[in-house]
């Protein structure tokens, strides 16, 4: 048998509770910092503006594709090459004086006018401001309600410490890796915003089978501390959060790797919150359930769920 | 007996997942290139012209098939290059009468498409297209409705002679005064029986003056029937298009989306869609002189510089038109040959008979933005008005004549086209838009199938190499859930597959093992613990269930809000992510169960190989 871990030795994660919730206390102080000093990086998405990507037959220079749109009033203009180095990418912000519908189209002129090669247009996107602050304020209700409808979920299945561990370590989770879009000032856009969801998803899916656990041990076990039976636990369902995490994060590679840049914001954000989710479950979400002060009475069942046997009829 | 599923169950999992592959086959045969010529206005294109198409493709480029059907000509070729080619031949055979479009003809044989099946539809990020939402500016809209009910008072009272001093538009209503309270309140039981659906409220500021008001029902129909007659017209102009399948819709109560998969010519797309341009013929007013404009007549601008007084009451408006035909006058000049409606014939037949030898207009009018923004942060548009020609009449108006005084032919054949697409009943204003080319929309779908394709490998060795035997029954378990996942996708026909859709596939690949995992590492618990392997196996399943359950409902219900959120590239990754979780919770659980019943079930084993 090819094993990851043993688990025949409990792991004393519990000991290094403190020192992790310090840790995840300064990283989450950070990262509210960094936004409200660096801010985001947001995308068209939520800023509105237009941004044209265009195709050069051959490798394009960035610096005269500026020039020769400053010199035809667009000064604002950001461009970068996108993907590889034949593709640029051009960023402008709203403007109010030209039909947004005839924008693209006019640049891709200039461009074919000042230039030798042949420039083609690859995607053009265009976002009013209206409807960017419209999706902006989607995106956050839609971010709140979800941990809403979890922290909901989770209190009637489990108990209210889980759902309280558990929105605390999603909350971990969606606020370093906003972090991690600031501190980089990697582009926010609405791909990046569906990852967090998914982190959110993947996340609350470790916590879940560890709470699960805990649970499960807490009614079995008759002896040991909570802090005990939570380190049990926690050793029993290692392997499966360390396969878990592996195989996610081989395709999550494949994603960053080889799904090109419109997608490399979303991949990114996910790779990240893979990580922190799988290390979320264990600190933050056992934690906090733990210092709240979570009891094997108040686990114990109202009602017998999987004890095996004896409901053999009523699963599969 | 432990691990031992009735036969029923087994024969029920293997239909589903028949079932599943069937719907998802279609998508291995690809399409062709095709173009799609059918009749402007719902005419069916005739058996002679189909002959007349055909032969004269052939003889320039190679057709794989061609076939009349409905009314359709639908012409499959081999190539992106020959498809364009044909699109060129057969337009300038056919002219304005008939709408040549691209298209992608599917090539599912018909036992499947008897069954319903059919290929997954592309998002526009992966087909290449269009995808505009547009805001209709009502302020316009507001303004000449309150100025006909302005024209209406004064005719109704003016006919039931009923003295009134002033009938002002102001702001959001009408106000009207009156000279006494007695012929005040005559007025108001007159107009309040003829316009049920407006509400007249006397001024507490003055008792003489009332002010008529839409009511909010009457408000909300006016702007709604004007958002439906802009997407008929829109509809209309993009037929004029040729796009194979053009969606066109309502969202919210001022705003339109349209979706134009596949097109091309994206600069000519969106001038034609976003065009407000329409005309106005007008009687010019001799009487009058740039510094002495009677009270029914107003100063026009003129193209080509200096102005001109024309009458206020209009002789027709562009609605009238129903054919437009661009060309050259005797001189070289460009002109437009314009064809009316009967009701707009005869209305110019009549105005024609009584005004020979005296001059008509026609004013072109155009809503341009000014460069502002009001409060809610939405674009001004401005009202641009400009007298493109004055020319006598001559001889007696039908439904037939045409204008001159366009700058150039190019001008003229965008009026042709416009006003044969008709014009907007108030002026639209792109507020989001989102066009891929199409050859990003073709490296789109390699760039994703890419990753799918490298994820999903990585996976299945990683499983292989740690879970063996096990690992081959979750193989088998996670390909069939991409291909049920694709299936699922084929089925749901309204749902299309964008990029973010395929990363959704991606990740859930990567999840969905998870299920194994955690029911594997439960048997080796159990194993570990002394059980005997049948026993192990039943208890890895039946523990892992509830666990696997709650992980995947929460996941679900974050997919959920993510699809309600609903902005257009984020919906894709939640359609496949919801998709996937619930197929990845019947292959992980009761796909990999079943196999392993068969395999081990009931069965002497001493080893399990996990």
């Amino acid at each position: 048998m090819f094993q990851i871990f043993k688990g025949e030795k409990t792991i004393n994660f519990m000991a290094w509770r403190k020192i992790a919730m310090v840790f995840s206390a300064i990283m989450m102080l950070a990262s509210v910092g960094l936004v409200a000093t660096k801010g985001l990086n947001l995308g068209l998405d939520f800023t509105g503006g237009t941004v044209i990507e265009v195709g050069y037959s051959q490798e394009a220079d960035l610096k005269k594709v500026r020039d020769t749109l400053s010199a035809n009033g667009f000064d604002d203009a950001i461009v970068q090459s996108f993907g590889s180095p034949r593709d640029v990418l051009i960023r402008l912000a709203p403007r109010n004086d030209i039909k947004a519908e005839t924008l693209g189209t006019q640049l891709l002129t200039i461009l074919n006018d000042n230039s030798d090669q042949k420039v083609s247009m690859r995607r053009i996107e265009f976002v009013g401001p209206k409807v960017g602050d419209e999706l902006a304020e989607k995106g956050g209700l839609a971010m709140i309600a979800a941990l809403i409808c979890i922290m909901i979920y989770v209190a009637l299945r489990f108990e209210w410490r889980f759902a309280l561990g558990a929105v605390t370590a999603l909350a971990h989770d969606v606020f370093l890796t906003i972090g991690l879009f600031s501190l980089l000032q990697l582009e926010f856009d609405l791909t990046v915003l569906a990852a967090i969801l998914a982190v959110i998803g993947y996340s609350l899916n470790d916590t879940i089978v560890v709470s699960d656990r805990i649970r499960e041990n807490f009614r079995k076990l008759r002896t040991g501390s909570p802090s005990e039976i939570i380190d049990i636990s926690l050793t029993q369902t290692m392997s499966r959060t360390v396969i878990t995490s592996l195989t996610t994060i081989i395709v999550l590679l494949a994603l960053f790797l080889k799904g090109g840049a419109l997608i490399h914001g979303f991949a990114t954000a996910l790779l990240f919150g893979v990580f922190i989710g799988t290390y979320s479950s264990i600190y933050v979400a056992s934690s906090v359930a733990l210092s709240l002060g979570i009891t094997k009475e108040d686990l114990m069942p109202v009602e017998i769920e999987k004890e095996g046997e004896d409901q053999e009829e009523m699963n599969l | 007996m432990l691990n031992r599923f009735p036969l029923w169950k087994t024969l029920l999992i293997t239909l589903t997942v028949i079932v599943g592959f069937l719907y998802a086959v279609p998508n291995l045969y690809e399409p062709d290139h095709a173009l799609q010529v059918s009749g402007v206005k719902g005419r069916d294109v005739q058996l002679s012209t189909f002959e007349r198409i055909q032969t004269k493709l052939a003889q320039q480029i190679d057709i794989k098939s061609a076939s009349l059907e409905q009314g359709q000509v639908l012409i499959r070729l081999n190539d992106l290059d020959s498809q364009l080619k044909a699109k060129e031949i057969t337009s300038q055979l056919l002219g304005q009468d008939y709408t040549v479009a691209l298209n992608m003809a599917q090539n599912t044989p018909s036992w499947l498409s008897a069954i319903g099946a059919s290929p997954v539809t592309l998002g526009l990020d992966l087909r290449g297209g269009i995808y505009f939402l547009m805001e209709v500016d009502m302020r316009d809209l507001m303004k000449t409705t309150h100025q006909q009910m302005v024209l209406d008072y004064k005719t109704d009272l003016r006919k039931e002679k009923i003295r009134y001093r002033t009938i002002r538009l102001l702001s959001e209503g009408v106000t009207l005064t009156f000279r006494d309270e007695a012929t005040l309140e005559k007025a108001l039981v007159l107009l309040e029986s003829n316009y049920r659906t407006t509400t007249f409220r006397q001024l507490k500021s003055n008792p003489l003056s009332v002010r008529a008001t839409m009511s909010a029902e009457l408000l909300r129909q006016t702007k709604l029937d004007a958002v439906e007659q802009n997407i008929t017209i829109i509809r209309s102009r993009v037929n004029e298009l040729g796009v194979a399948e053009p969606d066109v819709q309502r969202q919210g109560d001022d705003r339109i989306v349209v979706q134009l998969p596949g097109v091309q010519d994206t600069a000519k797309a969106k001038e034609l869609l976003g065009a407000t341009a329409t005309l106005e013929f007008r009687l010019a007013d001799n009487r009058a002189s740039s510094n002495n404009v009677p009270a029914d007549s107003r100063l026009y601008q003129r193209r080509e510089g200096g102005t001109v007084v024309l009458k206020k009451k209009v002789i027709l408006r562009g609605e009238s038109i129903t054919g437009a035909q661009s060309g050259f006058d005797e001189n070289g000049l460009p002109q437009v040959s314009i064809k009316l409606d009967a009701k707009g014939g005869n209305k110019m037949t009549e105005f024609s008979k009584n005004n020979i030898n005296n001059p008509m207009a026609t004013v072109f009018i155009e809503y341009k933005p000014t460069g502002k923004v009001d409060a809610e942060g939405k674009q001004i548009l401005k009202k641009v008005e400009e007298v493109i020609s004055v020319a006598n009449i001559s001889t007696l108006l039908g439904k037939n004549f045409r204008i001159t005084g366009l700058d150039s032919p190019a001008e003229a054949r965008s009026l042709a086209l416009l006003l044969r697409a008709g014009a907007l009943r108030a002026p639209i204003q792109i507020v989001e838009e989102r066009t891929v080319g199409p050859s990003l929309g073709k490296e789109n779908i390699e760039l994703g199938a890419t990753a799918i394709a490298l994820g999903l490998a990585g996976v299945l060795l990683f499983m292989l190499v740690y879970y063996r035997g096990f690992g081959v029954v979750s193989n088998v378990a996670l390909a069939v859930n991409v291909v049920l996942i694709v299936g699922v996708l084929s089925m749901l026909n309204g749902l299309s597959l964008t990029l973010p859709g395929m990363a959704g596939i991606v990740l859930t690949v990567g999840m969905a093992v998870d299920a194994n995992v955690l029911i594997f590492e439960r048997i080796r618990e159990e194993i570990r613990a002394g059980r005997s392997v049948q026993q192990a196996i039943h208890h890895g399943y039946e523990s892992a269930f509830s666990t696997i359950f709650d992980a995947n409902i929460t996941t679900l219900i974050a997919a959920v809000i993510l699809f309600s959120f609903g902005a257009g590239p984020i919906k894709g990754f939640a359609i496949t992510l919801s998709i996937g979780i619930i197929t990845s919770v019947f292959t992980a659980v009761v796909v990999t169960r079943a196999i392993v019943n068969l395999w081990v079930g009931g069965k002497r084993v001493e080893k399990l190989s996990i």
